[in-house]
C-alpha cells in the first residue's frame, strides 16, 4: 500500500537524522539538503541508498542530482510508489 | 602421474609470520594542497577524511618502495633470503610494464631465482596477492612468499585536480607468509573475491598520458552497499561470526566509505583502521601499511582473527580473515 506523504516524510527526517546527523524535525519540505540542511554530495547517496531499503524506491545518481529539497524527494517517492 | 611433483608438500594451510610497512618522508598536509589548488583542511577533512598523506620523491619508484617495506618484513620474519620461494608483488602504479617489479625486488633483497610475479586488482591487490601465497603454500609450490603491495598513485594523479589529488598518496607494505605447523589451524582464511567489470569505467586511468579519473559518488554508492556482504562471506569462509574479529581492515578508500561499510558488518567491536587520516588512498599498500601499524602500535594481540577487505578499479574486491602473527 501506498505511503501517505507525511509518512514519507517521517521516514526521510528519520534517514537524513541517522545519515547526517539532522534532526528529524528540522526535515521539513521546503529545506534545501545543501543550502538548508548543510548535507553534502555523498550524503546525498547515503540517504538515497538508506531510501530505497526504507520506501523501496531506488534512486539512481542521475535522478538524484535533480531532488534540491525535501518536497523533491517525497514526490519522487510517491511517484515511483505509484508506478511501482 | 603418480606424484604431485610438487617442490614442497602440501599443507594444511598458511599464515603471516611477519608485516613491514614504508612510507616516503614527504608529509604533505592539507594546507599544503589547499595552496596549490582550490580546496581547504576542512572540506578535505569531511569528504574524505584525510589530514595528511605521504608523497614519494620524484626519484622515488614503486620498485624502491617495495623493497624498503620487503626487507623490513623478512627481517620480521627471522627468514633468510633465501628461504623465500615466490614473491609477489600487488601493484597497478608502475612507471614501466616490464620488467616487473618482483623480480628487481627479489634480486635486490638477495632472494635468489624465486618465482616472481606483478598482480593487478588495484586497490584489491594486497587480498588477491594473499590468497594466492596461501594456495601455493597449501598447494606444495611454495614454501614462503613474500606477499608487497607498493604504489606510487600520485605518479598517475592530476596534481591539479582536487577530486583526487586529496585522497592518493603512496607507500608499500609486505607480509612474509609460511605453512602452519602440523595440526595448526589456517591463519589465512578462504577468500571471498569477485569482480564488476561492467563498472570498469568508473575509475581508469586510460594511457600512459591519462591521469586517474573516478566517479566518485558512483563508487561511493557501490562501495556503501555492496561490499559488507563480500565482508561477511569472507568470515563465514573462515568460520568467525563477526562479533569475534579483533579488528577490521579494510582498503582505506575514503574514510566515510570504510565508517560506512564498518557500520553494516555488524562487529561493534572490532578496531577500525583508519590510516588514511594520515596515510592518504595508497591503493594496494593501504591494506598491510594500516594492519602493520596497528600490530606495530600493540592494536591487536598474536592470534587474534582481523578481517581484510580489498576493493577498487576493476571493479575489484577481494576479503579473507587472517590471523596476527
Amino acid at each position: 500500500m501506498a505511503m501517505t506523504e507525511q509518512e514519507i516524510l517521517a521516514g526521510l527526517g528519520e534517514i537524513v537524522d541517522e545519515v547526517a546527523g539532522v534532526p528529524a524535525d528540522q526535515v521539513t519540505p521546503d529545506k534545501s539538503f545543501v543550502d538548508d540542511l548543510d548535507i553534502d554530495s555523498l550524503s546525498m547517496v547515503e540517504i538515497a541508498v538508506a531510501a530505497q531499503d526504507k520506501f523501496g524506491v531506488e534512486i539512481p545518481d542521475d535522478q538524484l542530482k535533480n531532488l534540491k529539497t525535501v518536497q523533491d524527494v517525497v514526490t519522487y517517492v510517491q511517484n515511483a510508489e505509484v508506478t511501482a | 602421474m603418480t606424484s604431485s611433483g610438487s617442490p614442497f608438500p602440501p599443507t594444511a594451510g598458511a599464515r603471516i609470520l611477519s608485516l613491514g610497512g614504508y612510507q616516503p618522508g614527504n608529509v604533505v598536509t592539507n594546507d599544503d594542497l589547499a595552496a596549490r589548488v582550490d580546496t581547504s583542511d576542512e572540506w578535505i577533512r569531511s569528504r574524505v577524511g584525510v589530514v595528511s598523506r605521504r608523497f614519494a620523491g620524484p626519484e622515488e619508484t614503486v620498485t624502491d618502495m617495495a623493497f624498503e617495506a620487503g626487507a623490513k618484513a623478512l627481517a620480521g620474519s627471522g627468514l633468510s633470503p633465501g628461504d623465500i620461494d615466490l614473491v609477489i608483488v600487488a601493484t597497478c602504479s608502475t612507471e614501466a610494464s616490464i620488467p616487473n617489479v618482483s623480480a628487481v625486488v627479489a634480486h635486490r633483497l638477495g632472494i635468489m631465482a624465486p618465482g616472481a610475479y606483478d598482480l593487478n586488482a588495484a586497490c584489491a591487490g594486497f587480498c588477491y596477492a594473499m590468497a594466492n601465497a596461501s594456495d601455493a603454500i597449501r598447494a606444495g609450490t611454495a614454501r614462503h612468499v613474500l606477499v608487497i603491495g607498493s604504489e606510487k598513485m600520485t605518479a598517475w594523479v592530476d596534481p591539479t585536480d582536487r577530486s583526487t589529488c586529496i585522497i592518493f598518496a603512496d607507500g608499500a607494505g609486505a607480509a612474509v607468509v609460511g605453512p602452519v605447523a602440523d595440526g595448526e589451524p589456517p591463519g589465512i582464511g578462504p577468500v571471498a573475491w569477485g569482480s564488476a567489470g561492467d563498472m570498469a569505467e568508473k575509475i581508469t586511468i586510460a594511457d600512459r598520458d591519462s591521469f586517474l579519473q573516478q566517479e566518485g559518488q558512483a563508487v561511493f554508492r557501490w562501495a556503501t552497499t555492496a561490499l559488507h556482504p563480500v565482508a561477511l562471506k569472507a568470515c563465514e569462509r573462515a568460520g568467525v561470526a563477526p562479533g569475534e574479529l579483533a579488528a577490521f581492515v579494510p582498503h582505506q578508500a575514503n574514510l566515510r566509505i570504510i565508517e560506512a561499510i564498518a557500520r553494516k558488518l555488524g562487529a561493534p567491536q572490532a578496531l577500525l583502521a583508519t590510516d588514511i587520516i594520515h596515510s592518504g588512498n595508497t591503493s594496494s599498500a593501504s591494506i598491510p601499511l594500516a594492519l602493520s601499524a596497528m600490530i606495530e602500535r600493540g592494536e591487536v594481540g598474536s592470534g587474534s582473527p582481523v578481517l581484510l577487505l580489498g576493493f577498487g578499479a576493476g571493479i575489484s574486491y577481494a576479503a579473507q580473515v587472517i590471523t596476527v602473527p
